[in-house]
């Protein structure tokens, strides 16, 4: 027997799907960001409680355990997590949610008669599995767990052709007879197909698939809604899908990369080809206090961050190296490149995190026709974002993204661990220009030397 | 629910998705997405409603896998985007100090 008439739950329903509305709403602003996330919330939580209130469930001591041990999973580890792996964290939780909708899908296979029901049943479980397996390839890649160049293999093309027949035709004899056994089948191939798009994708391209698969768990959590009829499920979802769509574009554009390219690029070869290989060729590289004149006697220096100096934790001996510059009279910019960090605008959290003032971060449109009259470009753990082969070389895997002009600069340094290539794996020819030099060593150590050299000038 | 129902409510939930965020900026994406991310783990209401009809042991179990990932995608997802968001709203305080 349920509490609550339908009429009570449908409403409450209505509430929570608005909740999501704002919540989408209000994250699409930075005054609004957060508040925006806890409306999101709320809605969720008047949700869970009318599902409750609605149905007649058992079980409901087992549901309610199960719901505890998730949250302490999951809390500690959001809470705790670096700032810097926070991206795999996202792909992960992507990735459980698109299991679980496949899961749900199964389950209710039987329940489900109409053949419209089964084709909501079979589209939810291939989505679903796909966005599972494909999030946990991704988890990896950027945990760096494996290999974050494209793994292609001979035949790959002709093995998801046949994977999609066999999809196809599995969901066909799904919709048909309601088979358990295929319906599991195409669980998975769905887990394979989604490893099998995954892997191809260039490192540099991860950020977009999860925005993708994100998008993609949304569909298949409507479709259950539609499996279920539960109207929140097919709001919420569909919304996550809408969205979702529009912000794997726009990050793509960011990237001047199309989703196409980047999921079926790797299956036409060839243009995909990097290289981690060290390069022997000369370059010139410096010490501490070398790189310490160059900037102290510079009268406008431009600091490029990226991925390397988030990892080394030195955002703040970077944020005090430039409060001594400018203490010298030096202008000082940090010119943010879109994708710089491993996702659209992670470099900004990274940096507000180290206090940073907003006022000295400048977007890549804003700061590219400043770096002609910048005496340093301080390039500190990033490498792809400045690398002219974006520019120059039609082959690369990289050409077409926009990238910030370091080269225009008088003087370049790069800070970096070591002559291996960036994230895209790439050779970057800034490296080996006559006014570039090289300070290698760990981003927080080597910037504390600089920045106690800078200080003694 | 008869299908023409089903059909309006996803058709007018697309036009939104679209529209509210059609105008966001790049340093705003990745909380968004994650946002987005925290909200498709709604599908824990599904999964309640299917371990709550289990008959057997064998759907329970599997049903309250369900459950607990759709837990950690919702809980955790909300978390995680809090905690991005906390570090932009700290960002304004602290330059508004500086003014100061």
């Amino acid at each position: 027997m349920s509490l609550i008439s339908v009429e009570v739950e449908a409403l409450l329903y209505l509430f929570a799907a608005v909740c999501f509305i704002m919540a989408l709403k209000g994250l699409s602003s930075p005054k609004s960001a957060r508040r925006g996330n806890l409306i999101g919330a709320l809605g969720a939580l008047v949700g869970i409680a009318t599902v409750f209130l609605a149905e007649e469930l058992r079980n409901v001591g087992w549901i309610l355990l199960v719901i505890g041990v998730g949250t302490l999973i999951s809390v500690p580890a959001s809470r705790m997590v670096k700032m810097t792996q926070m991206p795999q964290l996202v792909a992960l939780f992507n990735g459980v949610g698109g299991g679980a909708a496949a899961i749900v899908a199964l389950l209710e296979l039987r329940a489900a008669d109409t053949p419209g029901f089964l084709i909501a049943v079979a589209f939810t479980i291939f989505i679903g599995s796909i966005s599972f397996s494909g999030s946990v390839i991704t988890f990896a890649k950027l945990q760096e767990m494996m290999t974050t160049r494209p793994v292609i293999f001979a035949g790959q093309r002709y093995v998801m052709i046949i994977l999609s027949v066999l999809a196809l035709a599995g969901a066909v004899l799904v919709v048909l007879d309601g088979n358990l056994v295929i319906a599991t089948l195409l669980l998975v191939v769905g887990l394979v197909m989604g490893l099998l798009l995954v892997l191809p994708v260039g490192g540099a391209d991860v950020p977009i698939v999860i925005s993708l698969l994100n998008a993609m768990t949304g569909l298949a959590v409507a479709a259950s809604g539609l499996v279920l009829g539960n109207t929140l499920l097919l709001v919420g979802g569909t919304l996550v899908g809408a969205s979702g769509t529009i912000l794997t574009r726009a990050m793509a554009s960011a990237m001047g990369r199309s989703v196409n390219n980047i999921i079926f690029g790797a299956f036409k070869g060839g243009s995909t080809a990097g290289s981690t290989e060290v390069s022997d060729r000369p370059v010139k590289s410096g010490s501490a206090e070398d790189v310490a004149i160059l900037l102290g006697y510079a009268q406008k220096v431009i600091v490029v961050p990226g991925y390397g100096l988030a990892v080394a934790q030195a955002q703040h001996t970077m944020y005090e190296l430039a409060k001594a510059l400018e203490a010298k009279g030096i202008e000082v910019v940090f010119g943010i490149h879109p994708v710089a960090g491993r996702m659209p605008g992670h470099m900004n959290v990274l940096l507000a995190e180290a206090n940073v003032p907003y006022e000295v971060l400048q977007e890549m449109d804003e700061v590219n026709p400043q770096f002609k009259t910048a005496d340093v470009c301080l390039v500190v753990g990033a490498n792809d974002v400045v690398n002219p082969s974006a520019k120059t070389t039609p082959g690369s895997p990289i050409y077409g993204m926009p990238i910030l002009d370091a080269g225009d600069a008088k003087q370049v340094v790069f800070l970096k661990r070591s002559m291996r290539p960036g994230f895209a794996g790439i050779e970057n020819e800034l490296l080996y220009e006559p006014n570039t030099t090289l300070l290698f060593g760990d981003a927080k150590e080597t910037l504390s030397k600089v920045l106690s050299a800078v200080k003694a000038l | 629910m008869d299908s023409i129902n089903i059909l309006t409510f996803f058709v007018l939930a697309v036009f939104v998705g679209f529209e509210v965020v059609s105008k966001v900026s790049s340093t705003l994406h990745t909380p968004l997405m994650s946002g987005a991310n925290a909200i498709h783990g709604i599908i824990l209401v599904g999964a309640i409603i299917v371990a709550g009809h289990a008959e057997s042991a064998g759907i329970l179990i599997l049903a309250l896998l369900a459950v607990l990932m759709a837990t950690v995608n919702l809980v955790g997802g909300f978390v995680v985007t809090d905690r991005m968001l906390e570090m932009f709203s700290g960002k304004k305080k602290a330059s508004e100090g500086a003014q100061k």
